[in-house]
């Protein structure tokens, strides 16, 4: 497979997280999934969009660890290097 | 939500397993006459499950034969996969219809009759769900169904196996329906009882006098039923479960 870059898994994490219900611009990476008002539910959802489109399998376990934004693009853009 | 009016049926097929004869039949046929594009899944009788197909295309519809014994673990990206490669469409609905009864009392029911009984009638719609909720989600639409029983809410001596998969049926309606609901997919369940079909052909006819309708239903009364649960103007019903038994657990 070939690696994607950040900016790619940034962008394409950011689309997912809005169609959710946030606004696009206070998905920062910075932003935490709490304050983005993101619940099991919609993490599973990206979980699904990402093993679809990246091939990256992550875990009920995996997702449990994610506090922000930016700590979901850091793991996957990982995974899929 | 949608900015837009969709139409219905969406671009999506219709995905109804154990459709070679029965109440899924007749499932089939009347989801194909309500416009949806239908696989009909079937395990082992090719020949009435292209009887099925057939009947449809010659009423103007749409539809195809998908062989695959739901109880194995690969069966519904397969059966899914043959169904969205055919029609070139999601599956946004699913009827979870296939179903085995292997009857004995409690006492000395062995560990293959239960077995067989919960793999095929809760574990395979439950994986049949998981699997058609992915594409649903996402497409913030879809309808699923699951065919329960009346033996799920009431007991039936010589079913202990039966009833407990069907009351498990139940609860992983209820359960996974709240958790989808604002994706806008709905789960239901309809729960059949006393119905004239092959199933119940061997039963004992002396039990249908405490059906207070006083009669067998018809697979085509509780097809009617499904079709609502799958139609637009059910979108707001999720988490119920039918009845079509007559009054037989009123």
């Amino acid at each position: 497979m070939s690696a994607v870059s950040k900016e790619q898994v940034q962008e394409r994490v950011v689309e997912a997280l809005a169609s959710f219900g946030p606004d696009a611009d206070q998905i920062t990476p910075e932003a935490t999934f709490e304050e983005l008002d993101i619940d099991s539910l919609d993490l599973v959802e990206l979980a699904q969009i990402i093993e679809d489109e990246y091939g990256v399998v992550l875990k009920g376990d995996d997702m449990k660890e994610l506090k922000t934004v930016g700590d979901a693009v850091d793991l996957i853009t990982a995974r899929a290097a | 939500m949608s900015d837009a009016p969709r139409p219905w049926p969406p671009a999506g097929s219709a995905l109804v397993t154990g459709a070679s004869r029965g109440i899924g039949a007749a499932i089939a046929r009347g989801l194909a006459a309500d416009g949806w594009q239908v696989g009909v899944n079937y395990n082992s009788r090719s020949q009435d499950a292209q009887a099925v197909v057939a009947e449809i295309e010659q009423s103007g519809g749409s539809a195809v034969v998908i062989q695959g014994d739901v109880s194995s673990p690969q069966a519904p990206d397969a059966i899914f996969g043959a169904l969205e490669d055919h029609f070139g469409l999601p599956v946004l609905a699913l009827v979870n219809n296939a179903g085995i009864s292997r009857d004995n009392l409690a006492p000395s029911l062995t560990d293959e009759e239960w077995g067989d009984v919960i793999d095929t009638n809760l574990t395979a719609p439950f994986r049949f769900t998981r699997r058609a909720l992915r594409g649903m989600m996402r497409a913030r639409t879809g309808r699923i169904v699951n065919i329960a029983s009346v033996v799920g809410l009431r007991a039936n001596p010589g079913q202990s196996n039966y009833g407990a998969a069907k009351a498990g049926l139940i609860q992983f309606t209820r359960t996974a329906a709240v958790e989808v609901a604002r994706r806008g997919v709905t789960i239901n369940a309809v729960a059949p009882g006393w119905i004239d079909t092959d199933m119940t052909a061997g039963v004992n006819p002396e039990l249908l006098a405490a059906v207070p309708a006083k009669r067998a239903g018809t697979a085509d009364e509780v097809a009617a039923c499904v079709r609502f649960l799958l139609s637009e103007q059910a979108g707001y019903v999720t988490g119920a479960v039918l009845a079509v038994d007559g009054g037989l657990g009123a």
